[in-house]
């Protein structure tokens, strides 16, 4: 198990990384999942031990790592970028760890042969990496993190550079691949989609700091904050600000109320919450934003927004539309060619709503706080 | 259907011209001179290869090939791995990197007749503060009468003129190098040798095979210094085939000799160059491989 608590980083002043406490369990997979700067390389390369936190705690097994070399800690790192021994064949870019390592010729060539096999590379043993396609050459890179055995491997947007077809077949292959190794295995990722599709254990990443940290999919349907709600939304979690005026809700931009019927369980859920706030932020994934023709609940609530552009993907429709000045996104069933401008109604549950007070915090009925 | 544009022939012209004044007139200017043999005025007559005979048997061209390619052999020797040791050594960020590139690229700035003269003074015993300093120190050094400090003073020189050039060329190869290539190399434990056996050689190859290249043809062309510092002595020490080149076609004026010296010369750098860019690029496959790849 590796674990973290209270790691700080800063570097010429700008902070990297902000109280860090993770836990992170062997044989699973732990996704950190932010925007680009968010601090997933930072902490990465704390854990791998490259850099040194200005504060806090780190340890393997129960043993502090901190002060011990990269090199001798059990480590393999996957990068973004296609990183082989270019000079190399493949099969010596595979050995080369345990080259270093000086382990027996035959243990070599049995665990290069099995991570190639494992990794489809047999064909191309005897070729350059530079002779490989990018989805090869990223095998290579797997493979030579595979061979390691090592007890934590750090994959830092190990797909980002493949085009779309490579990335999923890796990613179906990925968590299987490193399951029997055992290990811390780390997985960093600026897709939501990604996260949800790898499953795991996800770690929400916002200015260096951990916003939450959970099951992915608990994660998902459960945000603990308005900012890990947002993290974990793809496309963007759509917003408006509310206010509580008494027992009424209101546009906060419009000062226009929501219908008695929508606020009655926004209102219990507040009451449930325990809390007093008066400035609220009411925030909705796309998918739940639905065409004003499909079948909703007597709660159900419209608003009307300007549209700003339809990409049509066949399956689906993401409808960007202006709402009280915010942007939102509606994503829809089918095929909604909505012209650019036109004004259009659609349909929100309140239970599929979250609220945030002014903290970002998110409201919950005081049953479903337990976990 | 093809559409032929024939405008773009229009396009090609000035370049064509220029070329063609520049490199193929003269060249067959020299062609034209090496078949032929002229007593003066404006007569020639046809000698078909009797030129190129005669300078390829003749031990004053025989020892001038071989001084030069000792020459630059040395030289090559010297300034590679020196150029690349200075590179790896020259500081990746801070305002050191900027005051580092300026005082690599000063010798670089200075014209080639210039350095000789700088060096010719500075190697004199009378006066030159290299020259009288080694004397001073009771080292009996002159590269006027001896040979071999004629020749130390010519490949020391050159060193300093010119390592700058394979030290900005290796230097822009190894900036290019992702931080991660590094890290990665870390993480494996590899060792300092390692990784510049096998991340940072493989990575600047290319811009090395151009520095070897450039220092090849330059060093092997070298006339303006030991012209300036030497003249090519003492006795015939240094005169390299350039040297002897212009005093055959300006000294004695045996344009014909001369024309097809030059033409022999000429092709023994193109088959050298050639040679120097099959070895380097077949050492390892991906050179080739990596130009389609990526």
């Amino acid at each position: 198990m590796l674990k973290l608590s209270e790691i700080n980083l800063a570097v010429d002043g700008q902070r990297y990384l902000e109280d860090v406490s993770l836990e992170l369990k062997r044989g699973e997979l732990n996704i950190l999942l932010g925007p680009t700067l968010s601090g997933k390389t930072s902490l990465m390369r704390v854990m791998a031990g490259l850099d040194r936190p200005d504060s806090g705690a780190l340890s393997f097994d129960g043993e502090s790592v901190i002060g011990v070399a990269v090199q001798r800690r059990e480590l393999a790192m996957v990068y973004q970028q296609f990183i082989n021994y270019p000079s190399l064949t493949v099969y010596e870019n595979i050995a080369s760890p345990l080259r270093v390592a000086k382990l027996a010729k035959d243990e070599i060539d049995a665990r290069v042969m099995q991570a190639a096999a494992l990794l489809k590379l047999e064909p191309y043993l005897e070729r350059k990496p530079a002779n490989l396609s990018g989805g090869q050459q990223q095998r290579v890179a797997l493979a030579r993190a595979l061979v390691k055995r090592a007890s934590l491997v750090l994959l830092d947007e190990p797909l980002a550079n493949l085009d779309y077809k490579l990335r999923e077949e890796l990613r179906a292959e990925l968590p299987t691949l490193f399951a029997e190794l055992g290990a811390v295995l780390v997985y960093a990722t600026t897709e939501p989609s990604e996260a949800l599709v790898l499953g795991g254990n996800t770690a929400c990443l916002h200015e260096g700091r951990v916003e939450q940290f959970g099951p992915t999919l608990g994660l998902y349907r459960d945000p603990d904050t308005l900012m890990a709600a947002k993290l974990f939304s793809d496309p963007p979690l759509n917003t408006v600000a509310l206010q509580r005026i008494g027992n009424s809700l209101r546009y906060k931009e419009t000062d226009q109320a929501l219908a008695e019927s929508t606020a009655a369980p926004l209102l219990a859920l507040i009451e449930s919450a325990g809390s007093d706030a008066v400035e609220l932020t009411l925030g909705v994934r796309g998918h739940h934003v639905r065409d004003s023709s499909a079948q909703c609940s007597p709660a159900c609530f419209s608003i009307t927004g300007r549209v700003d552009v339809t990409e049509i993907t066949g399956s689906e429709s993401f409808v960007h539309l202006d709402f009280l000045g915010q942007p939102w996104v509606a994503l829809l069933d089918g095929v909604h060619a909505h012209a650019s401008g036109a004004e259009i109604e659609l349909t929100i549950d309140p239970a599929d709503c979250f609220l945030f007070d002014e903290s970002g915090a998110r409201l919950r009925k005081q049953c479903e706080r337990v976990n | 259907m093809k559409v032929q544009n024939n405008r773009a022939w229009l396009m090609v012209l000035p370049m064509l011209l220029i070329v063609a004044l520049s490199a193929i007139i003269p060249l067959m200017t020299v062609v034209n001179y090496s078949v032929q043999d002229t007593f003066g005025g404006n007569e020639f007559f046809w000698v078909g290869t009797e030129w190129f005979q005669e300078i390829l048997a003749s031990e004053r061209f025989h020892n001038a090939l071989q001084r030069t390619l000792l020459f630059s052999a040395l030289i090559l020797a010297i300034e590679i791995p020196l150029g690349i040791a200075i590179a790896l050594a020259m500081p990746r960020r801070g305002m050191a990197v900027s005051f580092c590139l300026v005082l690599m690229a000063l010798p670089l700035l200075i014209p080639w007749n210039v350095v000789g003269t700088i060096w010719q003074v500075f190697g004199r015993v009378d006066i030159g503060l290299l020259g009288h300093g080694l004397a001073s120190l009771g080292i009996d050094y002159n590269y006027t009468q001896d040979t071999l400090d004629a020749w130390l003073t010519l490949i020391v020189m050159d060193v300093w003129h010119w390592t700058s050039l394979v030290v900005l060329l290796c230097y822009s190869g190894l900036v290019s190098i992702p931080e991660v290539y590094y890290q990665a190399a870390r993480i494996d434990g590899a060792s300092r040798w390692a990784v510049f056996r096998f991340i940072q050689l493989p990575k600047i190859k290319r811009v090395l095979l151009i520095a070897v290249l450039l220092r090849f043809m330059d060093s092997f062309m070298i006339y303006t210094e030991p012209f300036v510092v030497t003249g090519g002595g003492p006795g015939n020490s240094t005169t390299f085939l350039s040297i002897d080149l212009v005093q055959m076609a300006v000294g004695q004026f045996d344009l014909g000799p001369a024309a097809a010296m030059s033409l022999i010369y000429f092709l023994i750098i193109l088959l050298l160059s050639w040679v120097f860019y099959t070895i380097m690029t077949s050492l390892d496959n991906d050179a080739a491989a990596s130009k389609g790849g990526q």
